[in-house]
C-alpha cells in the first residue's frame, strides 16, 4: 500500500503540538528533549575523551566550549534535562497507572480523568523548573 | 383554570431565526483515479441544531450526490460517521455547525485509515486489532453448568469496566494517537482500551494470554501518554486511562 | 527479550541516571564552574575510584537509555522486518561503540595512562 494510500498523517501530524493541549506538547519536548540529550551525550564523552591527549589537548577542547556559544549551548541542554527528567518521572508515574483517575459511568461533556489537572501541572512544573535550572546554570557558568 | 392552548394555538418556546449560511469544504479524493485530495465548497444553511452530517447529506440530497460519506444512525452510536472536522477527529452526527464557532467547516477523512473515496475510510485494521485482543470473556466455567447460573457482579466490579464498555469502535482515538501517524503496525488505542476493559472483568480470565499479546514491539509500549485518545472520544471511554492501567499490570503496579 | 522487560530496564536506567548525574553535576558545583574543570581538577576526579566507577555507572545507564529511546522513536517512524531489526541491532551496536570509547577514556586516566 502507498503511503498516500494508508492516510497516515505521518511526522508532520506526530509533532503538531498544537491541537490537543499541553499534553501533545509535553509528548513532543520529550522527544526532541531526549534526541537532543543523546547527542549532547555522546559530544560530551567524545569531549572528555581530549583528557588524554593531555594538559594542552583538554584545554584546546575546554576553550572551544567556554564560549558564549558553548555556553548558551550548555543552558539548552540543562533545561532538556531538567524537563526530561520531570516529565519523564510523571510519564513514569502514569504509566504505573498512577494520577489517572477512576473508571466509572462517564456523564456528558466526558471530560477524560486521565487529563486531569495533576497531569498538567506535572508538565508546567516541568516547563518552570526547566526554565529555572537554565537561569541558575547560565549564573553558574559565568560565575555569579 | 388556565386553559391549555391548542397545538396550533402555541408559540414556539424557542425563535426560529433565519438560518445562517456556512462554507462546507469536503474533501474529494478516489485512491483509484486521483492523484492528490480536493476540496469542494458548498455554501449551506444551518440553524443553532444543524449538525455537520446533516450538512453533508443536504449537499448529497441538493448538490453533489457523489460525496462519500459512511453514516447511520445519527444518534453516536453506531460509530459509522468518524471524520476529521476543522482539524480534529469528531463524529458528523454528533458535531453541530454552531458548535464550531466558524463559518467554514472543513472536513476531510479520519487520518490513519486508508481511503476508500472522500470520507469514507477503510476500517479492517482497526477490526483485526480489536479481534487480536481477544474482544470477549474468556471463562472456562459455563455459565449453564454452574449452579449460580450467571455470574454475579458487585455494581463496584461493574465500575472497573463499564466505562470501557461504551467503545463504539468509530476509530476517532487511532486517528489523533500520534504513535499511528506514523507507526501502522501498532496495535493502537481503541485495541488497548479494549483489552483493559476485559482484562479488569472480575469475570474474565484471559489477563495473562491478552497482556502477552500486547507486550511486543508495536504493542502498549508504544503508547507514551499524550492523552489525544481521550480528549477525542465521544462517548467518554478515556483509552489512556486504560492503557495506563493496562501497562501497571506488566509493570507490577497491579495485579 | 520482551517488550515489558526492555521497557522495565529503560524505566530503571532512567531512575539510576537521574540520582547519578545529580551527583555528577553538584560536582561541579563544589568550587567555581571554571575552577572544577581544570586539568589537574579533572584528573583528581578520574583517579578517584569511586568517582570513577560512577562515571563508568553513568555512561552505561546513560547509553542503554539513550539508545533505547532512540530505537523506540525509529521504530516508530518506520516498519518493516529489516529495517526493525537494522534499528534494534544498530542502537545495540551504538550503545556498545559509545560504552566502549567512554570506557576506555575513564579507565585510561584511572590508571594514569596519559
Amino acid at each position: 500500500m502507498k503511503p498516500q494510500d494508508e492516510n497516515k498523517e505521518g511526522i508532520g501530524g506526530m509533532i503538531n503540538p498544537r491541537r490537543y493541549g499541553i499534553e501533545r506538547v509535553a509528548y513532543l519536548l520529550m522527544r526532541l528533549s531526549g534526541l537532543g540529550l543523546l547527542a549532547y551525550f555522546i559530544g560530551h564523552i567524545y569531549e572528555t575523551s581530549s583528557i588524554l591527549k593531555g594538559q594542552v589537548g583538554w584545554n584546546e577542547f575546554l576553550d572551544l566550549t567556554q564560549t558564549n556559544e558553548g555556553h548558551a549551548l550548555l543552558a539548552i541542554v540543562i533545561a532538556m534535562c531538567v524537563f526530561h527528567t520531570v516529565n519523564g518521572i510523571r510519564v513514569m508515574l502514569g504509566h504505573g497507572g498512577v494520577g489517572v483517575g477512576k473508571p466509572s459511568r462517564p456523564d456528558y461533556p466526558y471530560d477524560p480523568a486521565s487529563q486531569n489537572m495533576k497531569h498538567k501541572i506535572g508538565i508546567y512544573s516541568a516547563i518552570v523548573l526547566a526554565a529555572i535550572a537554565m537561569m541558575y546554570g547560565l549564573a553558574v557558568m559565568y560565575g555569579e | 383554570m388556565t386553559q391549555v392552548p391548542s397545538i396550533a394555538e402555541e408559540k414556539p418556546t424557542t425563535s426560529l431565526s433565519s438560518p445562517k449560511t456556512a462554507t462546507l469544504r469536503i474533501a474529494r479524493f478516489n485512491p483509484e483515479k486521483d492523484s492528490e485530495r480536493k476540496f469542494m465548497e458548498f455554501n449551506i444553511p444551518y440553524q443553532r441544531w444543524t449538525t455537520v452530517l446533516e450538512a453533508i447529506l443536504e449537499v448529497k440530497k441538493h448538490f453533489d450526490h457523489s460525496v462519500a460519506v459512511r453514516y447511520s444512525c445519527r444518534q453516536a452510536t453506531c460509530g459509522s460517521c468518524g471524520m476529521i472536522i476543522n482539524g480534529k477527529p469528531r463524529l458528523a452526527c454528533f458535531t453541530k455547525i454552531s458548535e464550531l464557532e466558524s463559518d467554514v467547516v472543513t472536513v476531510e477523512p479520519m487520518n490513519n485509515f486508508p481511503i476508500i473515496r472522500d470520507l469514507a475510510v477503510r476500517f479492517e485494521r482497526l477490526f483485526e486489532s480489536h479481534h487480536k485482543i481477544k474482544p470477549y470473556l474468556i471463562n472456562d466455567d459455563s455459565e449453564i453448568s454452574s449452579n449460580e447460573k450467571e455470574f454475579l457482579q458487585t455494581p463496584e466490579e461493574v465500575e472497573q469496566y463499564i466505562q470501557f464498555s461504551n467503545c463504539i469502535k468509530c476509530g476517532l482515538c487511532n486517528s489523533a494517537c500520534p504513535t499511528m501517524a506514523t507507526d501502522s503496525s501498532f496495535v493502537g488505542p481503541q485495541a488497548l482500551a479494549q483489552a483493559y476493559r476485559y482484562v479488569a472483568d472480575s469475570r474474565d480470565k484471559g489477563k495473562d494470554s491478552r497482556l502477552k499479546i500486547i507486550d511486543e514491539s508495536h504493542g502498549i509500549w508504544r503508547c507514551h501518554f499524550a492523552g489525544s485518545c481521550s480528549q477525542v472520544c465521544p462517548k467518554g471511554v478515556d483509552p489512556a486511562m486504560g492503557i495506563q492501567f493496562l501497562r501497571g499490570y506488566l509493570l507490577g503496579f497491579r495485579s | 527479550m520482551r517488550e515489558s522487560t526492555i521497557m522495565k530496564i529503560h524505566y530503571g536506567t532512567a531512575l539510576g541516571a537521574v540520582a547519578l548525574v545529580a551527583v555528577h553535576i553538584l560536582m561541579r558545583l563544589t568550587q567555581s564552574f571554571a575552577e572544577s574543570l581544570e586539568y589537574t581538577n579533572v584528573i583528581a576526579n578520574y583517579q578517584f575510584l569511586p568517582y570513577a566507577g560512577m562515571l563508568e555507572i553513568i555512561l552505561i545507564l546513560l547509553s542503554i537509555h539513550g539508545f533505547n529511546g532512540l530505537r523506540v522513536i525509529l521504530l516508530e517512524l518506520k516498519q518493516g522486518p529489516r529495517y526493525e531489526k537494522a534499528v534494534s541491532y544498530g542502537c545495540v551496536a551504538a550503545m556498545m561503540g559509545l560504552i566502549a570509547y567512554g570506557s576506555r577514556t575513564i579507565i585510561m586516566v584511572n590508571m594514569g595512562m596519559l
